[in-house]
């Protein structure tokens, strides 16, 4: 996979692979492309070279509503909820692509749209217990502290029980609780609802803990992957990223 | 040929007129990221005003200083009352303030000064150039001509003005980034006051010369209107894109008009502008010289 | 103490989903609707109001207009504020609307006049449909060029092609009138109770509609289009939607401002100003809200007529004449100030205030 934007590179022949239902961890310094390697995988950013194989099909250019379709899945590092809505309907729009219920259903109502409704309420209700959020449900995201809305955005991108979640740094910016809390929701949603996770993050303890494998990305190149103990022993990453214990 | 190029020159010419008003809009969005929609009320303010204290005896430098002054203070209340309450609002609430502001100054424009048309009289005649006439038969207005003088003469000043001088390196580093404009310790009331005071200025220039050719009336409002496409073209924080956008607008309403007109019954130049400006967007989504925008996600 | 919520528990999703799910709300609403289908049109009736009360300036002058306007604001609402397209040619989509029902009436006998109001909010959509596709390239507030463009090329090809106001000059037009069901419909009374009757249910649908699945689309394209598309939103189909459905509002709006209010309009009668207005009504009364359109309406409709009533009585008890034009120069001023504070001080306008008045009500008499 090669991306570039004019003439900085973010991303040059980075390849790897992710096996299904297992944990993989995207790190690596600031600036490294990794952000940029999520919104290649789901189509945000179209790479000048190389291309992505999921559920058997190769294809280079994927627009983000393809992905969607096919049970691809994100949260973002700046946090992108619609900060109009309430926490309910946030969550409600993860589930879009599975309402089929026409406009002039929707103006009536009754009927066959206010079933689907209900329907697609309850399941949404389960991701709200499962991520412990009731308490704000009708809240306008806009006004949630910080770590609430990482969670608010983590339970849309479940609402629409995908397949595989890209996760760009889920932790950032919480202290150890939210961490422990976060951490605690994606082994569940890995072990419960068998979606494939490729995360993104900087703090190496949930990285180990976590992840079943690591890739290590430096200036757009893929410097290490393995399991978690084999990266963290190998030389290469120590140099650029991890440090040594002295 | 020679027909057409006499169009051509007066939709030029006329286009001179719509770069005016576009370069206060785009005065106003460079420093302050707000599109004026009352630019054209500012325009027909400072003209009624002027032509207003001419009717009461005032000899016309003095009204039209006067009439300065009132965009002065004009500035300073938008500054006060619109912008610094809507400082971090998204654009289009910003436009829409404009939108309410631009229904303020007219009714009270014309409150002050009453609803009837009014004739302005620069002194400059709305005649064929004579020279121009006898060598080759082309119409060019005399007044035209000197309109396009005068808003060339005004364009040098202004880009002399930021390029040059230390209150114009601020306006475009108050263009560039608010915050990091703050705290480098420039003060934006203040430079919001000088630009507002600057478009209303142009718009005294704009309102006086458009004035002079169609008489002051409450038409000259929607001038604003008549700015847009040109902005689009140009992009909307560009002064050589305001006069680039302006001459083609001008040049291609008046050239449509006179050949495509007569074939759909003419009148076209009510909407061929918007139309051109729409297909131009679909194109070249930021304008002949804007900036592009990169949304980081 | 009155407005408690206190017993009134949700057992089911279901209930938890009801337009109106406090109790007081609900039986607010049907004294409303009983007071505007009932009781005004009884009022109306009764021989010693009827001598007080100028009931049929009140029905062609307030409240129909109100309705209609509510209407064509709702549409707006449904596209600038809701899906978040800002839009200048609201009254090219009613002079569509109006134009095609004219003609729907006078080329094809014997059409029902609700069809044709149908089938004109229609057409509405379609020419709405063609002026919104620029939407999907261009963002925000260039937008607000295509639609200047729509509002200013329909004017102009009404005008020109006279065909379609039956070669009248000026493009004037004299709609038919009202029957329907074979009922002639030709008093203030019964034009009031069709037009409340059609509004209230393309209300309710609107209502529907916004808190539906497809409401949720257009404010998540509205809030942030990249992530909308992310999540599985169809951009361009939400955006043409968007479009579609305003201006079939609108083009509904528009017959019946001509059908049941002007009875006569050219294509001059729905110009830029309108769209202005239209806007200023959902910006006072409140963006992306149903009851906001219907609030801004009504103040916009009422507020020339206070004053106008307000001159009046100055002018006879201090016994002088204002300037002429007084009032439509403070109208202006008025309006203007009132925007510029209604973004400022509360941008979601009078729906707004109206929440918090009621959340004020939950606890009244305690302060907190």
């Amino acid at each position: 996979m090669s991306l570039a934007f004019g003439g900085v590179v973010a991303l040059q022949g980075v390849s790897f692979d992710v096996r299904e239902h297992e944990i993989r961890a995207i790190i690596g310094p600031n600036g490294a492309g990794k952000s940029s390697m999520l919104n290649v995988i789901n189509g945000v950013y179209h790479p000048q070279r190389g291309s992505v194989a999921f559920k058997g099909r190769r294809r280079r250019r994927i627009d983000p509503y393809e992905a969607a379709k096919l049970g691809i899945a994100r949260t973002f590092q700046n946090i992108a909820l619609f900060r109009g809505m309430s926490v309910l309907d946030n969550l409600m729009t993860g589930r879009n692509l599975k309402m089929k219920r026409n406009v002039l259903e929707q103006a009536l109502y009754l009927g066959p749209a206010r079933r689907e409704e209900l329907e697609h309420r309850k399941k949404v209700e389960a991701v709200i217990d499962f991520l412990e959020i009731q308490h704000v449900r009708r809240t306008p995201v806009g006004r949630l502290p910080y770590g609430l809305q990482k969670r608010v955005e983590l339970g849309r991108a479940l609402a629409a029980e995908p397949e595989l979640l890209l996760l760009d740094e889920p932790m950032a910016g919480m202290n150890l609780e939210e961490k422990q809390d976060m951490s605690r929701f994606i082994l569940d949603v890995n072990d419960q609802m068998g979606a494939t996770i490729v995360l993104i993050e900087h703090d190496m303890s949930v990285v180990m803990d976590l992840s079943d494998r690591v890739v290590v990305l430096d200036y757009g190149r893929k410097i290490a992957d393995g399991t978690p103990e084999e990266v963290r022993s190998n030389k290469a990453v120590i140099d650029a990223y991890l440090g040594v214990a002295h | 040929m020679q027909f057409f190029f006499e169009v051509l020159i007066g939709g030029l010419l006329a286009g001179v007129m719509y770069s005016l008003v576009a370069l206060g809009f785009v005065l106003i969005y460079k420093a302050s990221g707000v599109f004026n929609f009352a630019q054209g009320a500012m325009v027909f303010f400072a003209a009624l005003t002027t032509v207003g204290f001419i009717s009461m005896g005032v000899p016309f430098w003095l009204a039209a200083a006067l009439a300065l002054a009132a965009m002065t203070v004009l500035a300073f209340l938008t500054e006060r009352v619109v912008l610094r309450p809507l400082v971090n609002q998204p654009q289009i609430t910003l436009f829409m303030a404009t939108i309410g502001l631009t229904f303020f100054i007219e009714g009270v424009a014309q409150l002050t000064w009453g609803a009837q048309v009014h004739a302005l009289d620069l002194g400059i005649a709305d005649e064929p150039i004579e020279w121009l006439m006898d060598h080759t038969a082309m119409n060019v207005s005399k007044f035209d001509l000197v309109a396009s003088g005068i808003a060339a003469a005004l364009v040098t000043v202004l880009a002399l003005f930021f390029n040059k001088t230390r209150t114009g390196r601020a306006l475009r580093a108050v263009a560039d980034d608010h915050q990091a404009a703050l705290a480098v310790g420039i003060s934006l009331q203040r430079i919001w006051v000088i630009v507002w005071a600057t478009a209303g200025f142009v718009a005294l220039v704009t309102g006086l010369l458009w004035g002079a050719r169609n008489g002051v009336q409450f038409a000259l409002t929607f001038l604003a209107l008549k700015a847009l496409p040109v902005l689009v073209l140009g992009g909307f924080d560009s002064i050589a894109g305001a006069i680039v956008g302006g001459l083609i607008i001008g040049a291609s309403e008046k050239l449509a008009e006179v050949y495509i007109g007569p074939h759909v019954g003419g009148g076209i130049e009510s909407w061929f502008p918007y139309v051109l400006a729409l297909a131009f967007l679909l194109v070249r989504p930021e304008g002949l010289f804007g900036e592009r925008r990169i949304d980081r996600v | 103490m009155l407005y408690r919520e206190t017993g009134q528990f949700k057992t089911d999703y279901a209930s938890d989903q009801q337009l109106f799910p406090i109790r007081q709300d609900r039986i607010a609403v049907f004294v409303l609707l009983a007071f505007a289908y009932l009781g005004v049109p009884l009022a109306a009736q009764t021989p010693g109001l009827a001598g007080a009360i100028d009931f049929n300036y009140w029905f062609n002058g307030v409240l129909i207009p109100f309705l209609i306007f509510a209407l064509a604001a709702l549409g707006l609402n449904i596209l600038t504020g809701y899906a978040g397209l800002l839009s200048l040619g609201t009254a090219a989509f009613m002079a569509v609307g109006a134009f095609a029902a004219y003609n729907f009436e006078l080329r094809l006998p014997g059409m029902p006049m609700l069809l044709s109001f149908i089938l004109a909010g229609a057409v509405a959509a379609l020419v709405g449909i063609v002026f919104g596709l620029p939407s999907l390239r261009i963002r925000g507030f260039y937008l607000a060029v295509a639609t200047l463009a729509a509002q200013f090329f329909v004017v102009w090809a009404l005008t020109k092609f006279s065909w379609f106001s039956n070669y009248s000059s000026s493009g004037v037009i004299t709609a038919q009138k009202i029957v329907v069901f074979g009922y002639a419909v030709d008093t203030p009374v019964k034009r009031y109770l069709l037009v409340l009757a059609i509004v209230s249910v393309m209300a309710l649908a609107a209502k529907n509609m916004v808190r539906g699945a497809v409401g949720r689309a257009w404010m998540a394209v509205r809030d942030m289009d990249v992530a909308a598309e992310v999540v599985g939103i169809p951009i361009m189909k939400t955006k043409l939607l968007a479009f579609a459905i305003s201006s079939f509002y609108c083009g509904v709006a528009g017959a019946l401002y001509a059908f049941a209010y002007l009875g006569t309009v050219e294509p001059a009668g729905f110009e830029l100003e309108l769209s202005f207005r239209i806007l200023f009504m959902i910006i006072i009364g409140g963006v992306g809200s149903i009851l906001g359109s219907f609030l801004g309406a009504a103040f916009i409709v009422l507020l020339p007529i206070f004053l106008d009533l307000s001159a009046t009585s100055i002018e006879r008890s201090f016994g002088f004449a204002l300037p002429s034009g007084l009032v439509s120069n403070l109208t202006l001023i008025i309006f203007g100030a009132l925007i510029v504070f209604f973004l400022a001080v509360e941008p979601l306008g009078l729906a707004r205030l109206w929440q918090i008045a009621k959340e004020k009500l939950r606890l009244w008499p305690f302060p907190h």
